[in-house]
């Protein structure tokens, strides 16, 4: 996809071609021979402890290190245990994973295989979201071929362990991309997270220990046993070792997906790897993981490097690796209003403050757009968004807050401009108007 | 839906024993593909072949956005009007949208070809704008590529 110089790669390390994801090409690829040697010659403990020294971090969001969870699991506990692969990307502005579904899904297959031996699970199940077309039928066909291959099932590469994988898709809901919200709709019923703790590693699936890791997480986990904790820790940065997907979208030259070593400088990724903004027009922000994640100005951006510990320090988060760029003129309270629409749209409603909180924020909003805004609006926003953190049982109501509050903090005089002038302080618009039009690479049409 | 049994019963098996509930989503999407929606008559047979609860399989048609009780036309256009595709024109699709076939989201044109309907980010933010027909992603639109899928369609 794209081949530029952002660092090392782990992932992207294969020109993607029509036939690149097919069992045949990713065996070529030298696929599969991790499994291989993982069932016949380790032991559960050893995969794990592997994963755990290599300290990769999980890239959902929420940078957990994913060793620490695997080793919540107690092998000779005699009760099933489960895996569960988050494939519901759903957070506005990512992408990433459905890279890894379309173009390496047998990366997938392999991986959570070596995670399922690890972890001792028979049955173990993607969670795919339900709008996806492309990235379910590229992996659904994957699991077919590797049944066919003796993969998956009942003896696997003909071991003595066994797994089976079920692909399973959502139905549109954003909460469910949460790891508790997620079981409880594999459990067939409506998305609703669940309070921990009970950690979901000890009363998860049907109370059952379950791990759900990110796509891209279990992605790194064949490559990770086959070259050693080691080589994944010479990656990156100590703190944050390894690489992450970058999906870049909005007002930028060349959006698409891009695979970043961690640590690499922000500025120059997106002002020479991604093309600059749009049109060539100036750098106005950069939500830089998710919407969930506080707008960082372009000033900002400037000394930091795209790894964790960076983006915290400066009052952000890499989350997701879902980077928004927004160009100089938009408009922050309609990019605000598009935000608390989406938020208060997704909220499942269990909890109060999330289901109330979300719809005020969404009013106040609307209606300092329709001119009818008071300048006390500015304070009800801060108040309902600090109101909400931390007092609900996932974590989309504080997201919501981040973000709002992530705005507020930093473009308020637009907002003070709207309500006492009835109209944008920039033309009110959130496309980038007269910017050179380009078609990224990847058009699935037909 | 009977005809569907022999596959939910292929679905069945590659769950693990005692994951009958997980079945709901799923049959509830195939269900969906055949009739175009979810009837009455529906969710009497499918609580009745799973044997979970009437209130579970109400709780999912309710609570997710995919689930449909009434049918959409031929045609059901997504459009997404999240931030990338904001960005990226998506205001103006969905005006076109509305304009070209004369409803609202929400609407079915009067002959039931078309349905209109504005939906949350699809993955789809670096070919933004996206609009979904039916299944299928139709990525990086433009007023001309619009124009002509909608001429496509009509025929």
């Amino acid at each position: 996809m794209n081949s530029v110089a952002t660092g090392r790669k782990l992932l992207m390390t294969f020109p993607v071609t029509a036939l690149s994801h097919t069992l045949e090409e990713y065996c070529a690829r030298g696929g599969y021979a991790t499994l291989e040697k993982v069932v016949r010659e380790m032991r559960p403990e050893q995969v794990t402890k592997e994963v755990a020294a290599s300290g990769i971090l999980g890239h959902g969001g929420a940078a957990f290190p994913a060793g620490r969870k695997w080793g919540v699991i107690k092998l000779n506990d005699e009760q099933p245990h489960y895996l569960c692969a988050n494939a519901d990307e759903g957070e506005p502005g990512t992408f990433k994973d459905r890279w890894i579904l379309e173009n390496a899904p047998h990366l997938l297959i392999e991986s959570m295989l070596i995670a399922a031996f690890a972890l001792q699970v028979r049955h173990a199940f993607v969670y795919i979201r339900g709008e996806f077309d492309l990235p379910y039928r590229r992996l659904a066909g994957a699991v077919e071929e590797a049944y066919a291959a003796g993969l998956l099932g009942s003896g696997v590469a003909s071991s003595a362990f066994s797994c089976d994988i079920v692909v399973y898709r959502g139905a549109g809901s954003y909460v469910c991309g949460e790891a508790s919200g997620l079981l409880t709709s594999l459990e067939g019923r409506k998305g609703y997270p669940r309070n921990r703790p009970p950690r979901l590693t000890v009363r998860g699936l049907y109370q059952r220990p379950t791990v759900v890791n990110n796509v891209e997480t279990l992605a790194n986990i064949t490559g990770i046993v086959r070259d050693g904790a080691e080589a994944f820790r010479k990656v990156g940065t100590a703190k944050s070792p390894g690489t992450q997907l970058i999906s870049i979208s909005g007002h930028v030259a060349r959006p698409g997906v891009y695979e970043v070593e961690y640590g690499y400088p922000f500025a120059k990724f997106i002002h020479e790897d991604c093309g600059g903004v749009l049109g060539g027009k100036k750098l106005k922000c950069v939500i830089p993981g998710g919407i969930s994640t506080k707008v960082l100005t372009a000033a900002e951006i400037e000394p930091l490097t795209l790894d964790h510990a960076s983006l915290v320090a400066a009052g952000s988060g890499l989350g997701s690796g879902g980077m928004v760029v927004v160009a100089e003129g938009t408009c922050m309270v309609r990019l605000l209003q598009v935000l608390v629409r989406f938020y208060h749209h997704e909220s499942c409603g269990q909890c109060t403050p999330c289901r109330e909180g979300m719809g005020w924020l969404h009013k106040i909003v609307d209606r300092i757009v329709a001119g009818e805004g008071e300048l006390d609006d500015i304070e009800r926003l801060i108040a309902i968004s600090e109101a909400n953190d931390g007092t609900t049982i996932c974590g989309m109501g504080d997201a919501a807050g981040y973000a709002t509050i992530g705005i507020l903090a930093k473009y308020r005089d637009e907002f003070e401009h709207w309500i006492v002038h009835g109209r944008s302080k920039h033309d009110g618009r959130l496309e980038a108007i007269g910017a050179e039009w380009t078609v990224s690479e990847v058009a699935l049409d037909g | 839906m009977k005809q569907l049994h022999a596959e939910f019963d292929v679905l069945r098996r590659r769950f693990p024993p005692g994951f009958e509930p997980s079945l709901v989503l799923p049959c509830l999407r195939r269900i969906q593909e055949e009739r175009g929606y979810v009837a009455d008559a529906d969710i009497d047979e499918l609580v009745a072949y799973l044997g979970v609860p009437r209130i579970q399989v109400e709780e999912v048609l309710s609570y997710y956005t995919q689930f449909r009780r009434q049918p959409v036309g031929r045609w059901h256009l997504q459009a997404c009007r999240n931030v990338a595709c904001s960005m990226r024109g998506a205001e103006g699709v969905i005006e076109q949208i509305g304009e070209r076939l004369g409803i609202a989201p929400g609407e079915t044109t009067p002959d039931r070809r078309f349905t209109f309907s504005t939906v949350e980010c699809l993955g789809s933010c670096g070919t933004a704008p996206v609009v979904m027909v039916n299944e299928t992603y139709h990525e990086n639109m433009t007023p001309e590529r619009l124009e002509a899928l909608i001429e496509r369609l009509e025929r």
